[in-house]
């Protein structure tokens, strides 16, 4: 195999991986505040593209978008409150069934208010037909939108964690609620403003990936599967991780691509997820043990 | 005491009511079946299959109807999942004793069908493809659509005058696409075209770059991709975005403008064999199709302001053989219909001129097709 191939499976690795990637933020938001998986996170990005396409047309594309963001999050509010805000000490398995079942709400509503045609944002930059070269192979202009959104995103969030008295009491809130709310912190409404967070991030994700994957009703499924794995894979609650897990699985696909048939690609993908979850439960490249006993997740 | 004897005999009147909602005037009707894939992966074929139906029946029923008896049609939406069509192909046989079934949408679930139909003797009018439906015949299982092996001829012919030999083929996991793949390769070799290599993906992937890099490798002339989902449309832009700038055939499952549309520019020059549906209105007026592809073109596209596409004219053949052959039968016998249906010659449709058989449940030739290729983003016939 030349040069020239190597670097257009890293590529064609790296394009697949930052789709992942940047879905895999996501699971990380809401985790990060509560310890929930929220297995809407696919219907998320859904509804971002979807509202943004059909913006699209009557506004300029950062606004359709940016339009598009924050009605996602405020749909993230809306479902917070409704289904999951009364629940108090909710089990791992009942929120489990919870999201999975807003999951196909949202499928099934979009069906309706949109249809089942494939639509697609326009490229950022360019078009479909454009390609930037890499030392000799080929790439989509969009793919750098993605991998620099996702960039965006880690780093906002990071710092937002890490530094403002939000962020900090997001982390409180998931470390120990109890604990949280005897110093005064209001831990509902911080639940609630992380269902924001992510469904917008989600959004944002949406249509970031929707000139390349095309947006469906039906999209969100098959990218949150990719994403979670990549969210478990670097270990739950780290942003950074699901980023370098993304990337990795992608390369590790496009790598299996080239010597195996392609239909084991995911065999390969899942394989690997399996083993770190039997010899690295908390993950690639976690710190601390996010799946610990007398927490949920 | 009287009182609650009539609120049991109301009771017991309701309970029988919805028991068997079958009693009235029901002999007046015609009831026909459709288990189609209005939504799911496979919703860009099913729907216009629906709507198609849904259309021609209501004319059918101002018209007065087949033999003077009303039309009921009964839509099932599979979602293109198997199990769920044989389910609703169950109920409709059993419960609600339909005359005959159009559908379904796939080839995947119409070969989970086909052994039922034969079976049981109930008359099933596919819009799936794939050539196994009808080979080997089952007895009681008819299909529209033309079949795989003249699409993969057609586009080895197209092949051969372009000069190019060595190829490269990339389907989807679908029934659809591993119906293609077997005719691509059975039929290569005595085309004289190299398939040098042939790759099965995963029909809901969002991205194909990875494949792609590994045909590219193969040093091919060209790249034939084979699926009916949105993959039809990533696969010209991914190649664009790699670079892999190789002339891009597709299957008789682009027949759908809003594929070409989501590929945008990437569209541009895709060649792939197509029924006549698409260009109607290049057809000279002597042609023996033209006035009913017009005539329905025209319809739908008033009725559902959209672009008519082959798969909705998938359906409404379906829907003609049947009419046509219970006027020829003159009964709704099922047996009767089903033989009638083998003896139907030199019929205009939407897909061709078909002539049944009992070796041939098509009733297609290689003739049914074009070779159409998109221009300025709509289709057109290629080289003229």
């Amino acid at each position: 195999m030349g040069a020239d191939q190597l670097l257009q499976y890293l590529l064609s690795g790296v394009t697949t991986g930052s789709i992942y990637a940047i879905v895999g933020i996501g699971f990380n938001i809401v985790y990060s505040a509560t310890g929930i998986i929220n297995f809407a996170q696919g219907e998320f990005l859904m509804l971002g593209g979807m509202i943004a396409i059909s913006l699209a047309p009557v506004l300029p594309l950062p606004l359709a978008i940016a339009a598009a963001v924050l009605a996602t999050g405020l749909v993230g509010v809306l479902v917070q409150l409704v289904f999951i805000s009364w629940l108090k000490n909710p089990a791992v398995l009942r929120m489990i069934v919870i999201t999975i079942g807003l999951s196909i709400l949202i499928r099934e509503a979009s069906l309706h208010v949109w249809d089942e045609k494939v639509r697609a944002l326009p490229f950022f930059s360019g078009d479909e037909t454009s390609s930037i070269a890499v030392l000799g192979a080929r790439i989509s202009p969009q793919i750098l939108w993605i991998l620099g959104i996702s960039a965006v995103l880690v780093a906002g969030l990071t710092l937002f964690l890490r530094y403002t008295l939000l962020g900090r009491a997001m982390r409180a809130c998931a470390s120990n609620t109890t604990a949280a709310r005897l110093c005064g912190i209001r831990t509902s409404s911080l639940v609630t403003f992380s269902f924001f967070l992510a469904a917008a991030m989600g959004a944002l994700a949406g249509c970031a990936v929707s000139p390349m994957t095309q947006t469906q009703y039906d999209m969100g499924t098959s990218l949150a599967v990719k994403g979670f794995t990549c969210a478990v894979l670097g270990g739950l609650g780290s942003s950074t991780a699901a980023v370098a897990a993304g990337l990795l699985v992608g390369v590790l696909e496009a790598a299996s691509i080239s010597i195996l048939p392609l239909a084991y690609k995911d065999v390969v993908s899942l394989g690997i997820l399996l083993a770190i979850l039997f010899f690295r439960p908390e993950g690639l490249f976690a710190r601390r043990a996010a799946g610990v006993p007398g927490r949920a997740g | 005491m009287a009182r609650r004897i009539t609120i049991g005999f109301i009771g017991f009147l309701v309970l029988a009511a919805s028991a068997f909602p079958l009693f009235a005037a029901d002999a007046a009707t015609i009831k026909i079946g459709a288990i189609l894939a209005v939504t799911g992966p496979a919703a860009n074929l099913g729907l216009p299959e629906s709507r198609t139906l849904e259309m021609l029946v209501e004319e059918a029923n101002k018209a007065g109807g087949l033999l003077g008896k009303k039309i009921e049609l009964i839509v099932k939406d599979s979602q293109g999942n198997a199990e769920k069509a044989i389910s609703f192909a169950k109920q409709l046989v059993e419960e609600e004793e339909v005359l005959a079934i159009i559908g379904p949408t796939t080839s995947g679930e119409s070969m989970k069908l086909k052994g039922y139909f034969d079976e049981n003797e109930q008359i099933l009018i596919s819009c799936a493809a794939a050539e196994t439906i009808v080979n080997p015949v089952a007895k009681w299982v008819f299909k529209t659509p033309q079949m795989d092996s003249f699409a993969a001829v057609m586009i080895f012919n197209a092949m051969k005058k372009m000069g190019i030999s060595r190829i490269g083929a990339v389907v989807s996991n679908t029934g659809f696409g591993q119906g293609g793949k077997a005719q691509l390769e059975k039929l290569a070799p005595e085309n004289g075209i190299t398939l040098a290599i042939t790759e099965v993906y995963d029909a809901t992937a969002g991205d194909f770059t990875g494949v792609l890099t590994k045909v590219k490798a193969q040093d091919v002339q060209a790249v034939v991709n084979w699926s009916v989902e949105p993959a039809q449309s990533i696969v010209p832009k991914n190649m664009k975005q790699m670079g892999f700038d190789v002339p891009i055939f597709q299957s008789h499952g682009f027949g759908n403008i809003r594929y070409a549309e989501a590929a945008g520019k990437a569209a541009e020059g895709i060649l792939f064999p197509c029924g006549r549906l698409l260009v109607a209105d290049a057809l000279p007026a002597s042609h023996p199709q033209k006035k009913l592809l017009s005539e329905y073109k025209k319809a739908y596209e008033a009725r559902f302001k959209e672009d008519v596409s082959t798969f909705g004219g998938h359906a409404y053949d379906a829907f003609l053989i049947l009419s046509e052959a219970v006027k020829k039968a003159g009964s709704t016998d099922k047996v009767k219909v089903r033989d009638a249906i083998e003896g139907l010659k030199g019929l205009a449709g939407t897909a061709g001129i078909f002539s049944f058989s009992p070796k041939d449940h098509n009733g297609l030739t290689m003739d049914s097709f074009e070779m159409l290729t998109v221009k300025n983003g709509a289709f057109a016939l290629a080289g003229k």
